[in-house]
């Protein structure tokens, strides 16, 4: 069955993109439908045999694959809980976003292709969820960032697509460049790369019990302190997968992709990964508490910094972007405080209401022809009603809508929530900092939520009239994909809450997550004070609010506030420069460097010294050379005579030193 | 098992191929195509049979095997040939490749024919007799004779800087050689034989080894070619003919990394261990500098070329770590490279032949009329970036695991590569593949002909089939890798117990590393 799961969508991108041409774009998109349908029944079937049942980590060996002196890496899917979950999110999302496909692409004449790369793609992530070593993990790593790399650029005419594709690319790979040097160390501190061995030393490894002294860029530590620089090393490929603050700057950008992609690769699914990373490798993350700190930091800036950018953007996609980008803050602030299983639960309800967020985006962009930016919208809600409440739906459970203190709510309002209270409960030094980040990153978000939903859907239309004579609902093949993800977004939060983050957590993860005896946030943080679980609530509150009277009530405040503060506006619609500052630091310089070396290195230095230097030097002697044979005879005979002269005296000598 | 002197034989076939070429007239379209068929036939020819020195080899026996002796001039020099794990996939290589290159050859070279085949062949033939050579003069011969068919190609058959190109090229190989012949008649007055496996026992004087590894050095450094000595490699690449550029890149790129392993690590292994610093920054440097340099390049083949000096930075790296993963890694790196680094010289001549420029700028938007083009192009680009998965990455990472465990920081500098490597493949690749089909002259372009399917197919099966079971490659160098560390280690131990530095007994630390 695991071999299914995981092999259906490879061998649905293989059909589609080796056969797409003979058999058909229909017959692709089903097949590789099909396949998908099937491997999400499928995962369903492992969530509860694993998860819920009794079921123990299950391991599948598939194939051998390094092996080298005493590293041993083998293909191989390891099943335990965590997997399970990331199985269903992954083959749930990706069957919809397949379906939805179906009806989005249809004008696309590059159709087998398209969905070849999404099997692809899918392929990729689940070697990434199912590895069972940290090699497979990186295999699926990288694997799932080509995906998104072709994905990204699938129109490959636009030259914006290309280089948004590009960027993503490269951005990523400077978080795995901390990724793969984070391999190498846990290869040197533990002597392997799976996890079981990992996992059964780690505690040892951290007091200091594995090699006495270990050299790591001239520091030389203890294997604690080496485990932390570890953590954060690997930490630093989560950063790049999960667009985190420094390497964010790419997640916006790949909204060039055909919408259906960023709502499975840059939305539910990929960017996960480095939640999911750091989740996985929990037993040693726990273990250095240095390494929690600075991911609860870069988690508590992520979600605050995006939030803040999506309050200005006007790219439909572009704000569901950011806030993608500050959702995933708010999971790396559950991971860093120890509380790992919001962090999945957060992960995995938002998996359901984000992709919502964008089948929704685009279902809108669908109805009006391509347009993405909302100033050119406005008014749709009457004419496209079912893909206007999927996304109030949307919007509810991301703004966390619930009524406190019951069990009633949207999926967002429990997990978001979590978070936030351990955030405020958890012992991290940075726990104050962290909460009230969040608390204003919370109120942000509804801000912006409800700002897309009155820009997109409320008010006067905005767009010309030919457009608005076109403006259509989507196709049932489109919207029931929708309807299946609004009933995860309003009910994954209170059908789950208990196994993920509750008092089902022992039995439902079991070895699956560590923590720590003296780790107690699951217990703590449901002691917070009245005030702190409301102010959430509040700040959704007060967001809504703010966003009605911008957009409904009063038009005019927004623009007057932006011409107002047009410093703050500008840096804020600007991404507070970081594109900028990036092209400054990183991309000009190494160009630079790049024409300097190849200029003045190699052609005026070495070439210049070596090779063609010397052919220079003997066409000088050559030259006079040639000088000297000028004709006359008397100049030959000179040198002759003075050739003659030398041999001799060389000859006298000679035998004289004898 | 075999009792014929197969490896005699698999590497004169291309030798005696040529005297059936030889009568055959040029000057007709009947007598090319003959040429070239015969050309084909004796290359396949040759290849089939080295799958059976594959077939034979013991991959558990870590000696040279198939070994032939025949005594040639008093017994001081031998004719000795003989393979083991370390030799044994380069002359598959070798022979792999030639047909290939015959094929490419097939339309866009058409002057000449019978003279450029007879280059080929003989260059088979010393490639060959390199990895075979069990006999260290024996070595030198194939070594500086398989240069002169290379010189040739690319001066005859070249592109319009040719002889500037040729003539850079030997001028930096030469200056090696002759300081490796002095090397070899050194070892030969101090040894007193020229027998690799011979000398491989014998023990060279601490103060002699410093001096003998600087020689060889200065050779196979060029051959690399390491930083700074790699700028002829650019010009050779870009004036070569397709099929000349991927000998280049395949095969005799190689000869340097092969060199280091048979000669300088276990043969001086004292000096080795003295010089890993120095290898370390040259590799490193190698490896930003002309990933760098790559990245501005505005001629594709430069720029793989480029991007071929930073990969054997990995593999200079990988070998003078001087552990299990460092050497198979280089190993695997070399082999990798040859197939991918042969294939995007081949992706290049697909569109050279079709628009005669290798200028990137003349290129843009190809995905739209050459998908399968497309397709073959990303894999080895992807291959070239070292993505999980290709053969590039097992290489690149093994090679980067060696390092790490040697030097940390050598790893973490070499790591910058990977994002580098990303940036200018892909820059390529953009520029040429993607973006709106705009130029005239490229709308006529036709997708990969039949040939260049058989050409490219074949490649892409194995860069792909070795990133996902590398075993094949890993398991056949093993036992020859470990017995190379094993006694490097333990020459390194007895030097230091005679110095009287080393606490610890020789047996531990020797079972420590050869781990």
């Amino acid at each position: 069955m695991y071999h299914l799961i995981v092999f259906l969508p490879l061998i649905g991108a293989i059909i589609a993109g080796l056969f797409g041409r003979s058999i058909g774009a229909k017959a692709s998109e089903y097949v590789t439908s099909l396949f998908l349908v099937v491997a999400a029944v499928l995962s369903w079937v492992a969530f509860f045999t694993v998860a819920l049942g009794e079921g123990e980590t299950v391991r599948v060996p598939v194939l051998q694959w390094v092996q080298s002196g005493n590293l041993d890496v083998d293909w191989a899917l390891r099943i335990d809980t965590l997997t399970a979950v990331m199985l269903v999110v992954v083959n749930t999302v990706s069957s919809l976003v397949h379906i939805y496909s179906i009806g989005y692409m249809h004008n696309d004449p590059h159709r087998p292709r398209f969905f070849a790369y999404l099997s692809l793609f899918t392929f990729m992530m689940l070697m990434l969820v199912t590895s069972d070593n940290l090699l497979q993990m990186f295999f699926g790593w990288e694997g799932v960032g080509l995906a998104s790399y072709l994905l990204i650029g699938f129109w490959f005419k636009k030259p914006s697509a290309n280089a948004a594709a590009m960027k993503a690319f490269i951005v990523n790979r400077v978080g795995d460049f901390g990724f793969i040097l984070g391999i190498f160390g846990i290869f040197v501190l533990f002597g392997a790369i799976n996890f079981d061995p990992i996992f059964a030393n780690a505690a040892d490894i951290a007091q200091g019990g594995g090699p006495a002294v270990i050299d790591l860029f001239g520091m030389e530590l203890n294997s604690g302190d080496a485990l932390t620089w570890v953590c954060l090393l690997l930490f630093l490929g989560a950063m790049g997968k999960s667009a985190q603050f420094l390497l964010h700057t790419w997640l916006p950008d790949a909204m060039e992709g055909p919408t259906p992609v960023s709502a499975l690769i840059h939305a539910a699914t990929m960017v996960t990964a480095g939640v999911f990373l750091v989740a996985r490798m929990s037993p040693i993350f726990e273990l250095s508490p240095d390494a929690l700190v600075v991911v609860t930091i870069v988690g508590a800036i992520t979600a605050f910094f995006a939030a803040t950018v999506g309050l200005v953007q006007n790219d439909i996609k572009r704000v569901i972007a950011y806030s993608t980008c500050s959702q995933l803050g708010y999971m790396f602030v559950a991971l860093g405080i120890g509380a790992y299983g919001a962090a999945i639960f957060h992960l995995f309800t938002h998996a359901f209401f984000k992709a919502l967020l964008f089948l929704g985006a685009g279902s809108v962009i669908h109805s009006v022809s391509d347009e993405q930016d909302m100033r050119r919208m406005g008014g749709l809600r009457k004419h496209i009603p079912m893909t206007y409440w999927m996304m109030i739906i949307g919007t509810l459970a991301l703004t966390g809508v619930g009524i406190p203190f019951t069990i009633i709510g949207t999926a967002g309002f429990f997990s978001k929530d979590f978070i936030i209270e351990a955030a405020f409960a958890a012992q991290s030094p940075v726990s104050a900092m962290a909460f009230t980040l969040l608390v204003i990153a919370a109120l942000f978000t509804s801000f912006y939520s409800w700002r897309l939903i009155f820009m997109t859907f409320h008010g006067k239309p905005r767009a010309s009239a030919d457009v608005m004579h076109h403006v259509h609902e989507s196709p049932p093949v489109m919207l029931v994909p929708l309807y299946i993800l609004a009933a995860g977004a309003l009910l994954a939060g209170i059908l789950f809450k208990e196994f993920f983050f509750g008092h089902d957590y022992g039995p439902f993860w079991r070895e699956a997550l560590f923590t720590l005896p003296e780790n107690q946030i699951l217990e703590d943080f449901h002691h917070v004070p009245g005030l702190v679980a409301l102010a959430p609530f509040f700040a959704m509150l007060i967001g809504l609010a703010t966003a009605w009277y911008f957009y409904i009530r009063s038009p005019e405040t927004p623009k007057r506030l932006a011409r107002e503060h047009n410093g703050l506006y500008k840096f804020l619609l600007n991404k507070w420069y970081f594109d900028e500052l990036y092209d400054f630091l990183f991309v000009r310089p190494a160009m630079r460097l790049g024409a300097f070396l190849w200029k003045k290195g190699d052609q005026a230095t070495i070439d210049g010294l070596g090779p063609d230097g010397i052919a220079a030097r003997v066409n000088d002697i050559t030259g006079r050379l040639v000088r000297l044979q000028t004709g006359y005879l008397y100049h030959y005979a000179f040198v002759m005579l003075i050739g003659v002269a030398a041999l001799i005296t060389w000859m006298m000598l000679g035998s004289a030193f004898r | 098992m075999i009792d014929w002197p197969i490896l005699t034989v698999v590497t004169f076939i291309p030798l005696v191929t040529v005297l059936f070429i030889l009568p055959i007239r040029d000057d007709t379209e009947t007598g090319r195509r003959n040429i070239r068929n015969v050309a084909l036939l004796g290359t396949v020819f040759t290849f089939i049979l080295s799958l059976f020195v594959l077939a034979g080899f013991d991959p558990a026996d870590p000696g040279f095997q198939m070994v032939e002796n025949l005594p040639l001039a008093g017994a001081a020099f031998t004719y000795a040939m003989g393979v083991d794990g370390i030799s044994v996939l380069f002359v598959i290589l070798t022979t792999f490749l030639m047909p290939l290159c015959i094929l490419a050859s097939w339309r866009s070279v058409d002057t000449r024919v019978r003279d450029y085949m007879v280059a080929f062949l003989i260059l088979e033939t010393m490639m060959i007799g390199v990895f075979c050579a069990l006999d260290i003069v024996l070595f030198y011969v194939f070594f500086e004779a398989g240069l002169i068919p290379m010189f040739i190609i690319i001066g005859v058959w070249g592109g319009k800087r040719r002889v500037y190109a040729s003539f850079k090229f030997f001028l930096y190989t030469l200056l090696g050689s002759v300081l490796m012949l002095l090397a070899i008649m050194a070892m030969f007055w101090d040894a007193g034989t020229t027998n690799i496996a011979e000398l491989l026992t014998h023990d060279f004087p601490a103060s002699m080894q410093t001096w003998l590894w600087l020689a060889f050095f200065a050779s196979f450094a060029v051959k690399m070619p390491m930083w700074p000595v790699h700028t002829w490699l650019p010009d050779a690449h870009v004036e070569a003919p397709t099929a000349g550029s991927v000998i280049l890149a395949g095969i005799l790129l190689k000869l340097g990394g092969y060199g280091f392993l048979r000669f300088s690590l276990p043969m001086f292994p004292l000096a080795s261990a003295d010089f890993a610093p120095f290898i370390f920054t040259l590799s490193v440097v190698a490896i930003i500098y002309t990933s760098l340099v790559a990245l501005m390049q505005d001629d594709m083949k430069k720029l793989i070329a480029y991007s071929s000096v930073a990969h054997m930075g990995y593999v200079t790296m990988g070998i003078f770590a001087a552990n299990m993963q460092g050497i198979q890694g280089a190993i695997f790196q070399m082999i990798s490279h040859g197939l991918v680094s042969g294939a995007l010289f081949l992706c290049v001549g697909v569109v050279y032949d079709r628009l005669h420029t290798r200028e990137i700028a003349a290129y843009g938007g190809l995905a739209n009329t050459m998908p399968k083009y497309a397709t073959a192009f990303l894999v080895f680009t992807m291959a070239n970036v070292g993505l999980p998965g290709t053969s590039g990455f097992v290489g690149e990472f093994l090679t980067l695991v060696g390092a790490f465990r040697a030097n940390t920081w050598v790893a973490f500098f070499a790591a910058i590569g990977v994002i580098l490597s990303a940036a200018y493949a892909l820059w390529l690749y953009r520029r040429v593949i993607f973006g709106a089909l705009e130029k005239e002259s490229l709308k006529a372009m036709l997708d990969l002909s039949g040939r260049e399917k058989i050409l490219l197919y074949p490649l892409i099966a194995l860069v792909i089939l070795f990133g996902v079971y590398p075993a094949p490659i890993l398991d056949a160098t093993a036992a020859s890798v470990e017995a190379l560390i094993f006694n490097y280690t333990a020459s390194l131990d007895a030097a230091r117990t005679v110095a009287g530095t080393a606490a610890q007994t020789v047996a531990d630390s020797v079972a420590q590393t050869t781990r």
